[in-house]
């Protein structure tokens, strides 16, 4: 239990992917099953426990120890599990000659009855180191939240074994903890483990962006152009009656979507895009967050904001696999099997006709619905394969909308960046002449080369008025301040923030030095691109 | 006679009126007794100043000769008489050359304890606890969430995350007294054989430890001459910790932040601070030492000094034991 407590709290504190996937491999490496199969299980939301309410933990601790003193504590930690954690009072008679391990928590929590649950917990507490504590709290609470993505777990496990990814996401949903046939291939130790569930994930075809001078080398005549859709990639498999709907890492989101899950009576693999409203009104963006990062779904809300499929892509029909042939062979395929299926759900991502490349600039220039963000080329002859190869797939998006915006707060970084103020918060103008003042409307750490973080840090540093902690707030008003030229895709409406607006993937793409702060943009000039 | 007859509280610090001293002033005195060589306890411009040999080093260090007119030398263990008062001073375990004082007249005996901690430390001697009337305790980590663990298992998971990470260097930001060289003894003990480097500010210090007998092995100054970026690859080094967020943390190739800290017991603090490994490695008593103590002083009346008192005086009034905060100014909460 330990190295599992261990792994959580160093997982938690480190802010880089590479240095989590390092943690998370030597993990793997150093601890035997069933245990490295629980861990993994509980960091990618596989492990099922009952679990325990708040204040269930809260009755347990104070029927331990002074409730005063008990208050005192938790006003000062302000997480009520790690408080938990810390102060249950372990009596000396109590202290085993060693602690449980992982697998013995896990059986110990799921054979519990829900009446004898809290009596569980209670002695596992009793059994355990603090981080251990904190660990087994984490689990029975739910949600470890130490920003590790289920993909970025695979990702380990495939650095583990050396074997691709694209190879874990397509065997993870015939696989259940604590995962030992798994563990056992990566290592050497055993075959690949089958596929023996029906309806599992298969990797997803990824683009690269169309570079400066790409165009120049490619053949018109080779490509297929589609509008490239702003809304979520999906993959939608049917078989034996097992209905999925996997998110582009092989996430199962079908629970978030049943509306489109139930309209999935078909014998296939299909590749596209989930959009709202209805194929021949298709909603925005701002109607498409609607239906996102939901646990749960109303009637209500899946009548106002129905789920729909655009399909350009299908991998597969009646057991057939079709990945290998051209992409010109699967379109017909394609074309032909979305013509059979309920029109209000699925409809075909068009081809988009061009002649050369400056017509397709110029349909990309406008495009005629506000969720298209550029245009996809698909080479015809292509394979479907698994991955990012160079060469079959490009996207071209749409030139990034552009703020003038003033840096109010930064905020020093991490790792390589501990000693340098690499975040920044930034604000535009608004309230009436005479009166304005600065409303924070994004946040970007990226975007800037070398030479201009340490000129950024310099001015920071230098531009002072407060700090908090590791922000420092810098000065910034009609006479003095960074004005900052920030790149970003799309703007929604936010009611958590004071501005009103939330940009989408902003990162500073110049910097004014030149320019006075109080000519830097105005709100309203963000609310016009909200509205249009 | 009183308690507060014999010691109380006064703007300048703790007060013996018949002695006519004052233990940790925190502004100039005329007689100061100081408990240990941190600089809110030790500061200058007192006219006299009693401490042990190690604290009065340390003082000079700091301040330079001539930090006080006198200076009187207190033998650990050696009761002393002034004015009338008996005055002993006793290992507090705290940092090289911390003590107690134990302060006596007319039978009534009051120790003030300064900052201590019971935890085994090779840089300094061990607490002694001593039997009294009144013990002023201090509660840096006077709430019950503070638990430190054993410093060794703190050290294992720094050495562990050497050998995870042999391109990084990790920056241990540990204070630069006390802390920072009972970190490097750590690393000794548990069989670290390499240099340890170490910034400007540790340097002094660090070598007064090594002439007290305090062995730390090879330490070398964290300096770009000394090597080029890619020299610090599998590093630890160690500086005092508002250094790391200044640009000298620079020459380093992707550091991990490490802060040696018993405030690293709490998650946020670590996350707020950028520390990417907290190690609990504290020169404070925990809340478990803490109550321990007070009992083990057999005290009928607690006095609480600097940190969460209400906690303290809480638990005290649960065990039946007079008890009560002493609002005393002057002492950084953030001292460990």
């Amino acid at each position: 239990m330990n190295r599992f407590a261990e792994l959580l709290d160093r997982l938690v504190l480190t802010p880089s992917r590479n240095g989590k996937l390092t943690l998370l491999i030597d993990y793997f490496r150093s601890v035997e099953d069933p245990d490295r199969g629980l861990a993994l299980a509980a960091i990618t939301g596989d492990l099922s426990i009952a679990a325990v309410k708040p204040a269930m933990l809260r009755a347990l601790v104070v029927e331990r120890m002074d409730p005063v003193l008990f208050g005192y504590s938790y006003d000062y930690v302000g997480d009520l599990a790690e408080t938990v954690s810390l102060v249950w009072p372990q009596s000396p008679d109590h202290i085993p000659n060693r602690e449980p391990t992982l697998g013995e928590v896990v059986a110990k929590l799921q054979a519990a009855s829900r009446s004898d649950g809290p009596k569980v917990l209670a002695r596992l507490l009793d059994s355990a180191s603090i981080s251990a504590r904190f660990a087994i709290i984490k689990l029975v609470t739910g949600g470890l939240r130490i920003g590790v993505s289920a993909r970025l777990a695979k990702q380990a496990l495939a650095e583990f074994g050396k074997v691709d990814v694209a190879e874990i996401e397509e065997l993870w949903h015939g696989l259940t903890p604590p995962y030992a046939g798994l563990f056992a291939w990566l290592e050497g130790k055993a075959e690949k483990p089958q596929r023996t569930a029906s309806a599992l994930f298969r990797p997803v075809m990824l683009s690269n962006p169309i570079g400066d001078g790409d165009l120049e080398k490619l053949d018109p005549a080779d490509y297929a152009a589609e509008w490239k859709w702003d809304g979520i990639r999906v993959q939608a498999v049917c078989e034996d009656g097992v209905r999925r709907l996997y998110s582009r890492t092989g996430d199962d989101v079908s629970g978030a979507f049943p509306d489109l899950a139930d309209a999935m009576h078909f014998s296939a693999a299909l590749d596209g895009e989930l959009l709202v409203g209805e194929p021949s009104a298709t909603g925005t963006f701002s109607d498409l967050q609607q239906r996102l990062n939901r646990k749960t779904v109303t009637p209500k809300m899946q009548q106002q904001y129905p789920a729909f499929m655009r399909c350009y892509d299908v991998l597969q029909i009646d057991g057939e696999d079709l990945r290998t042939l051209p992409l010109r062979e699967r379109r017909l395929r394609l074309e032909a099997f979305v013509g059979t299926l309920d029109p209000s759900r699925f409809d075909l991502s068009p081809l988009v006709a061009f002649e050369d490349w400056p017509a397709l600039e110029r349909l990309r220039q406008a495009p005629p619905h506000p969720i298209i963000e550029g245009v996809m080329l698909k080479r015809w002859d292509s394979p479907y394969l698994a991955g990012r190869p160079k060469g079959p797939w490009f996207k071209w998006k749409r030139d990034p909308h552009t703020v003038d915006a003033v840096l109010m707060y930064a905020q020093r970084g991490h790792g390589k960046r501990s000693s340098f103020y690499s975040d920044y918060t930034f604000g535009v103008w608004s309230g009436p002449e005479g009166a304005e003042e600065l409303v924070p409307v994004g946040k970007a750490y990226f975007g800037f080369t070398d030479e201009e973080l340490k000129q950024i840090d310099k001015y920071v540093r230098d531009n002072t008025v407060e700090r908090f902690g590791p922000v420092r707030s810098v000065r910034a008003d009609r006479t003095n301040g960074l004005v900052l030229e920030v790149a970003f895709e799309g703007l929604n409406r936010s009611t958590r923030h004071k501005s009103g607006v939330a940009m989408r993937f902003p990162r500073i793409s110049r910097l004014r030095w030149d320019k006075p702060a109080a000519e830097a943009d105005r709100i309203e000039t963000l609310q016009a691109l909200l509205d249009a | 006679m009183r308690a507060s007859d014999l010691l109380h509280p006064r703007p300048e610090g703790l007060y013996c009126p018949p002695g006519d001293f004052f233990i940790d002033p925190v502004r100039p005195v005329n007689r100061a007794l100081i408990t240990h060589g941190h600089s809110d306890h030790a500061r200058s411009g007192h006219r006299s100043v009693l401490a042990t040999q190690q604290t009065l080093d340390i003082m000079e260090l700091r301040y330079g000769e001539g930090f006080a007119e006198t200076v009187q030398t207190a033998a650990l263990g050696k009761t002393m008489a002034l004015n009338g008062v008996s005055v002993t001073f006793h290992p507090a375990g705290h940092v090289l050359g911390s003590a107690q004082i134990a302060v006596e007249r007319q039978g009534l005996r009051i120790v003030a304890s300064g900052d201590y901690k019971r935890q085994k430390d090779a840089t300094c001697e061990p607490f002694e606890p001593v039997r009294c009337d009144v013990f002023i305790t201090e509660a840096t980590f006077g709430l019950p969430v503070f638990r430190h663990p054993p410093d060794t298992q703190e050290i294992a998971r720094l050495l562990k995350s050497a050998a995870q990470f042999p391109e990084r260097s990790h920056l241990v930001g540990a204070y630069a007294l006390g802390k920072a060289q009972r970190v490097m003894r750590l690393l000794r003990d548990a069989g670290y054989d390499r240099p340890i480097y170490i910034h400007g500010a540790l340097t002094r210090l660090s070598e007064y430890y090594q002439s007290q007998g305090i062995d730390l092995g090879q330490l070398d100054p964290a300096t770009v001459d000394s090597g080029g970026k890619d020299d610090f690859a599998g590093a630890i080094v160690v500086g005092p910790p508002s250094a790391f967020a200044d640009r000298w943390a620079r020459r380093f190739p992707d550091p991990i932040s490490c802060f040696a800290s018993g405030w690293m017991r709490i998650r946020q603090r670590a996350k707020q601070g950028g520390v990417e490994l907290p190690l609990i490695i504290s020169d404070h008593a925990d809340w478990d030492e803490l109550t321990a103590t007070v009992k083990e002083t057999g005290a009928e009346e607690i006095w609480v000094t600097h940190g969460r008192e209400e906690a303290l005086v809480r638990w005290c009034e649960l065990e039946g034991i007079a008890a009560r905060p002493l609002h005393l100014v002057g002492y950084e909460d953030e001292g460990d």
